[in-house]
């Protein structure tokens, strides 16, 4: 069972490899769009201490939705996707290979970025920390919802249009959890509960969506 | 060891055919043919599992398909290569068999690469390959291929005349060895095998 | 054996059509006996509230749309779970036909919410919990909308549109969880309908006039269903006999 999870994840994080200008755009996307947020309201830091919680989480939840319908578009064009189908496991296990595999290339960086632009916001150095945790433990269950929505609108007319639609409002407690555990942190109430609460969706959604997808790309591929 | 009963496939508002059954026993091939939009490949997706039949019933070795140890025993090729731009031949034969949970070394990897004609191109993106070289590195998987039921969708499509004959053999190889294979072909190809079905889709 | 055999007929396009057909004249006249006797309570009967003037009348169209909202994607869903499980092809079609009235109730309930909360908060719109989550299951309805609408193929429509419904049900409570979290962090308590006294005869108008919408929403739903049946099944005989008929008494 983990050697097919662990030969999806190499698979796919070679191929990211290869490709590595799709990862690195979707990482200026999101350092644009946040960027973009002190333009559009004026530098007032205590503002911008205010925003920068729902900010940073509004552009990771687009930076993600990026990169998502590619994350099975590819290898349904050329016949992979069938061969997965194919192989003698469930290919549920395959798909949570690409669900870990597509949160270290999209999800993982972002995290990693985030306290530098958390800076430009004027957040405190705790802030910053609950920051980059919360955007580590909660980008998971966005990459596991989001796999859901890839295998429903594969091969659709408008497919990321579409991809945008199904998925962002099934985001919306990852939203809230993951920019409520900064908020809290920042007016001082403590952030652990949201963040225990993040934690929970992202297993509960690595639990529950590759099966889900799985049983949409079946759907797809009749 | 391969049994289909009363298949009926409607796709879209066409019913494309309707009480089709076969049987098809160890050393076996099946050859598909009719005309374009008759049903083949409709007929090998439902062979695979992949396509619910509208009714009837597949069964391999008197086991319904919808089970993990008949894809064990399987081995389609679609028309479309499944294989990797960015990687290179023998990274896609390696990591296709280790997708399919098949032990493949990367010797026999190389080997089979040789024996398609890419030696020398192992470690070549697929990207720079030509569309036939493409199409063989797809068609190595099969020279070390162990497992007993082939689905081809059309082999010989793009092959040139020497690898239509080396194609040719290591089918007639695989159904020597009591392997059974089921195929769509638009050229007659004479494989030399014990027995050879035909199944005419109007 | 008997009982599936006929289970299955039941299901089956060509019997379901004329079956729909004479029920929905009596789901529309229960829906209107419903809807004047509810707003004949609501309307007239109920007394004015001393704090919110004849204004709060608007709650017996608001409350009935929010409930019939959320229950009409419950019953979606249950046909989803059905269609998926047993592969009836009814079951996509009902969903499918469903889904438009769904969306109508969560709108009217956004939109008589906001026409509500003009006098009651001074704001049209104001982010309280139900709302909020009302405006959320609307962009659910739209999603699964635009996905069915989306794919080509009415089987492969009906399932991932299935899928896409169970996937919404179980979100559900975790996203109505959510945003109520949400609001009381963010906000003072909100007005509350609950908390204050329900007089006997507004619960009254309001479960009337939920029968209603209820009513109504099975009628249109059984009136979708029809086209829908109509539109996929174009090719077969029953359809053409059946528009050859129609055509016959209009000539």
């Amino acid at each position: 069972m983990l050697k097919i999870i662990t030969a999806v994840i190499g698979r796919d994080l070679k191929l990211a490899m290869r490709r590595q200008a799709d990862i690195v755009s979707a990482l200026f996307f999101f350092v644009i769009v946040v960027s973009l947020f002190p333009l559009g309201v004026g530098p007032e830091p205590d503002l911008l201490r205010k925003l920068a919680p729902g900010v940073l989480w509004v552009a990771a939840l687009l930076a993600t939705m990026l990169s998502l319908p590619r994350l099975f578009a590819d290898d349904h064009r050329d016949g992979t996707l069938e061969q997965l189908a194919l192989a003698p496991h469930p290919l549920g296990l395959v798909v949570t290979g690409k669900v870990i595999a597509h949160w270290l290339v999209s999800g993982l960086p972002l995290a990693l970025i985030a306290p530098v632009l958390g800076i430009q916001f004027d957040l405190s150095a705790d802030a910053l920390l609950v920051l980059t945790f919360a955007i580590l433990i909660g980008t998971p269950a966005l990459s596991g919802i989001g796999a859901i929505g890839a295998a429903l609108t594969l091969g659709l007319r408008g497919g990321g249009v579409l991809l945008s639609l199904l998925v962002l409002p099934l985001y919306i407690p990852v939203l809230i959890f993951g920019a409520g555990a900064v908020d809290a942190t920042v007016t001082g109430l403590g952030g652990e509960g949201h963040l225990s609460l993040l934690a929970a969706l992202t297993f509960a959604s690595l639990g529950f969506a590759p099966w889900a997808s799985a049983a949409a790309l079946k759907i797809a591929l009749e | 060891m391969l049994e289909a009963d009363n298949l009926e496939c409607v796709r879209g508002e066409r019913r494309l055919f309707a009480g089709l059954g076969f049987k098809l026993e160890a050393g076996e091939l099946l050859y598909l043919q009719g005309k374009n939009g008759a049903g083949k490949t409709s007929l090998l997706r439902m062979l695979i599992g992949l396509l619910p039949p509208e009714n009837g019933e597949i069964r391999w070795k008197g086991q319904s398909i919808k089970s993990d140890e008949f894809r064990a025993d399987l081995c389609y090729l679609g028309h479309l290569n499944a294989i990797k731009e960015e990687l290179t031949p023998l990274e896609n034969l390696l990591a296709a068999a280790r997708l399919a949970d098949e032990d493949l070394s990367e010797d026999d990897a190389i080997d089979a690469l040789e024996q398609v004609g890419l030696a020398g191109r192992e470690d070549l993106a697929c990207k720079y390959l030509s569309q036939g070289q493409k199409r063989r590195v797809a068609l190595a998987r099969l020279v070390k291929e162990k497992r007993p039921l082939w689905i081809l969708d059309e082999p010989f499509v793009a092959l040139d005349v020497a690898a239509v004959d080396w194609l040719a053999g290591i089918i007639s190889g695989h159904l020597q060895r009591g392997g059974l294979a089921v195929m769509t072909t638009h050229q007659l190809v004479s494989i030399p095998a014990g027995t050879v079905r035909e199944l005419r889709l109007s | 054996m008997k009982d599936r055999f006929n289970l299955y007929r039941f299901a089956s396009p060509a019997t379901f059509y004329p079956f729909a057909g004479t029920l929905i004249p009596y789901f529309v006249a229960v829906s209107v006996v419903f809807g004047l006797a509810g707003l004949w309570l609501g309307m007239l009967v109920a007394p004015t509230d001393f704090q919110q003037g004849e204004g709060y009348r608007i709650i017996f169209i608001h409350v009935p749309a929010s409930w019939m909202s959320m229950f009409i994607y419950l019953v979606m869903a249950g046909w989803a779970a059905i269609g998926l499980a047993f592969n009836t092809r009814l079951s996509g079609m009902m969903a499918q036909a469903l889904a438009p009235t769904g969306a109508l109730m969560a709108f009217l309930s956004l939109l008589t919410g906001a026409l509500w909360g003009k006098p009651m908060w001074g704001a049209w719109w104001v982010w309280d919990a139900r709302l909020t989550s009302e405006l959320i299951l609307l962009f659910l309805y739209i999603g699964y909308m635009a996905l069915t609408a989306a794919i080509d193929d009415p089987r492969r429509a009906d399932k991932a549109g299935g899928l896409l419904l169970l996937v919404g049900v179980v979100n559900i409570p975790i996203i109505y969880f959510s945003v109520k979290w949400w609001n009381t962090l963010h906000q003072g308590s909100s007005v509350n309908l609950a908390k204050s006294s329900m007089a006997t005869t507004m619960l009254w108008g309001m479960l009337l006039m939920a029968m209603c919408f209820w009513m109504y929403s099975i009628a249109v739903a059984l009136m979708r269903v029809r086209t829908i049946m109509l539109e996929r099944e174009r090719h077969t005989d029953w359809v053409k006999a059946e528009l050859l008929g129609k055509a016959g008494e209009e000539k």
